[in-house]
C-alpha cells in the first residue's frame, strides 16, 4: 500500500512530493480542486478539519500539515535516499529553525503574492496593490538576511541540503515564475546560486513532471 | 553552563521556551530584551537574531533561534526525561508535530493580529482596526470548534498525554484569556475549557506565570 497525497496541483502538497521522492518512497496522489471547494466537502474535512492542503494517508494513519509530514518521512526513513535531517541533534535543531523561519517570515509575504497576483479574484480574494507592495517589501528584508547567511554557508541550516531548503522550493517556483518577481532572487548573488542549485535538483524536476 | 535565553517574559515566544525548559528541568538564565527601546534591531541583538526577533537560547556554543525549533530541540535532546511530550513512536510525535503547526498557522497569525490591534498599536498611539479583529475572532471561533471536537476525543490536541503541542498554545491562549478579553472562547466550548484548566495549572506553567508576575 503506498502513501497517498492529497491535492498534488499546488505548492504546499509539493513539499511533501519532493521529500518522498528525495527519499525514494513510492506514493501516489489524489486530487483536490480548490477552486471547485473539493477541499471543503464533507469527506476531505473528515480528513483535515482545517480543509487546507495537504494530507497524507498512510495505510490506517492520516496526517496533515506539510512540514509536519516532511519532518515525518524524513525521520522515518532516514537511512534511505537523501538525509535532509543533518547528522547530529544540533544539526536537526537548525534544520527546524530554518523551517520556523519558512513558515514565519519567508512564507506569509510570499503567499500574499501567490494570492493576490496568481488566485484573485478566486478564494474571496480581491487584488490588492498595497497589500502587493507591502509584502514584497517584507520579503526583501527577509531575502538579505537569506543572501547574509547564504554568503556563510552553502544551505541554510549548513553545508548539507535538508528540510529547510526543500521547504521553500514549491513557492519560491511560484515567485519566479507565475508571480513575475524572479528579480527578487536573481538580484542577490547567493540567493540565486542557492536557488539555482534546488531548483535543479532531480527530485524537483521529478515533481514537476508528475504534476503536469 | 545554563541556558541562555534571550527575551522579554511578557512576549509569547520567549515564554513557550521558558515553559518547555521548566518541563524538562533545564537550568536557564533569562537575559531581558527591551522591545520597547527597540533593543531587538540593534546590531548587537541582530547577530544573535537576524531577523531581530525573540527569543534566541545560546547553550554554550549552540545558538537557536525560532522558539518551536527550540523546543523541537530541548524536547528531543532530554525526551528520556520526559518522553510523552514529543511522541514515544514516530507516528505519535508526527502528531505532535502536526498540531504544533496547527497551532503555528491556523491560532497563532490570529492572536498575534489580535495582540498587535488591540495592544501594541494603541500603545504606539495608532488606532485599532476592529474590523479586522473581529474577522480574527471570527475565525478563531471555527478553529476552537475544530479542537472542541478533536478534544472530545483526546485528552489532549495530539493524543492523551500533555504533548508541546498543548505547551504551544499556553502564552496564546493566556493573551486570549486576560489582555485580549476574549475568554468566552475558551470558557464557551465545554472540552476547550477543561483542557485549558488542566494545561494552565501545570507546575511549569505556574513558574512562567511567576516569572511573568515579577515573583520568579
Amino acid at each position: 500500500m503506498v502513501v497517498k497525497v492529497y491535492g498534488p496541483a499546488y505548492a504546499s502538497p509539493k513539499r511533501v512530493l519532493l521529500c518522498l521522492v528525495e527519499k525514494e518512497i513510492d506514493f501516489e496522489t489524489v486530487p483536490v480542486d480548490l477552486i471547485a471547494g473539493e477541499n471543503l466537502t464533507p469527506d476531505y474535512l473528515q480528513l483535515q478539519p482545517f480543509g487546507s492542503l495537504p494530507v497524507i494517508q498512510d495505510g490506517d494513519y492520516t496526517l496533515f500539515e506539510s512540514r509536519a509530514i516532511i519532518r515525518y518521512y524524513a525521520e522515518k526513513y532516514k537511512t534511505q535516499g537523501t538525509d535532509l535531517l543533518g547528522k547530529t541533534l544540533e544539526d536537526q535543531g537548525l534544520v527546524n529553525q530554518w523551517l520556523e523561519v519558512e513558515a514565519h517570515n519567508y512564507h506569509p509575504p510570499l503567499l500574499n503574492l501567490v494570492l493576490h497576483i496568481m488566485f484573485s479574484p478566486h478564494f474571496g480574494i480581491v487584488r490588492n496593490e498595497q497589500v502587493i507592495n507591502e509584502s514584497e517589501e517584507k520579503l526583501v528584508k527577509v531575502l538579505d538576511v537569506y543572501e547574509d547567511r547564504l554568503s556563510k554557508s552553502k544551505y541554510l541550516a549548513g553545508d548539507f541540503f535538508s528540510l529547510a531548503d526543500l521547504s521553500h522550493i514549491p513557492f519560491t517556483s511560484y515567485l519566479v515564475g507565475p508571480v513575475g518577481k524572479e528579480y527578487m532572487i536573481k538580484e542577490r548573488k547567493h540567493v540565486s546560486a542557492w536557488w539555482d542549485d534546488i531548483s535543479s535538483r532531480p527530485s524537483w524536476l521529478k515533481v514537476l513532471e508528475i504534476c503536469k | 553552563m545554563v541556558v541562555k535565553v534571550y527575551g522579554p517574559i511578557q512576549a509569547a515566544c520567549p515564554q513557550r521556551v521558558l515553559a518547555c525548559l521548566f518541563e524538562f528541568g533545564v537550568d536557564f538564565e533569562l537575559i531581558t530584551v527591551d522591545l520597547d527601546s527597540n533593543e531587538h534591531k540593534q546590531p548587537d541583538f541582530l547577530q544573535k537574531q537576524p531577523f531581530g526577533q525573540v527569543p534566541v537560547v545560546e547553550d554554550g556554543e549552540f545558538r537557536l533561534f525560532e522558539s518551536r525549533a527550540i523546543i523541537r530541540y530541548y524536547a528531543t535532546k532530554y525526551g528520556d526525561k520526559n518522553r510523552n511530550l514529543y511522541g514515544t513512536t514516530l507516528e505519535e510525535k508526527a502528531l505532535v508535530d502536526q498540531w504544533l503547526e496547527v497551532e503555528a498557522h491556523h491560532f497563532n497569525d490570529m492572536v498575534y493580529t489580535i495582540v498587535l490591534q488591540k495592544l501594541v498599536i494603541p500603545k504606539m498611539g495608532g488606532r485599532t482596526d476592529f474590523d479586522l479583529v473581529h474577522n480574527c475572532e471570527k475565525k478563531l471561533e471555527q478553529v476552537f470548534d475544530i479542537y472542541e471536537q478533536r478534544l472530545s476525543k483526546n485528552n489532549y490536541l495530539a493524543g492523551n498525554w500533555f504533548t508541546l503541542a498543548d505547551l504551544s498554545h499556553l502564552p496564546g491562549i493566556r493573551y486570549l484569556m486576560n489582555e485580549c478579553e476574549l475568554g468566552h472562547l475558551v470558557r464557551d466550548r465545554k472540552k476547550v475549557n477543561l483542557w485549558w484548566d488542566d494545561i494552565s495549572n501545570r507546575p511549569a506553567w505556574k513558574k512562567v506565570m511567576q516569572m511573568f508576575n515579577g515573583q520568579g
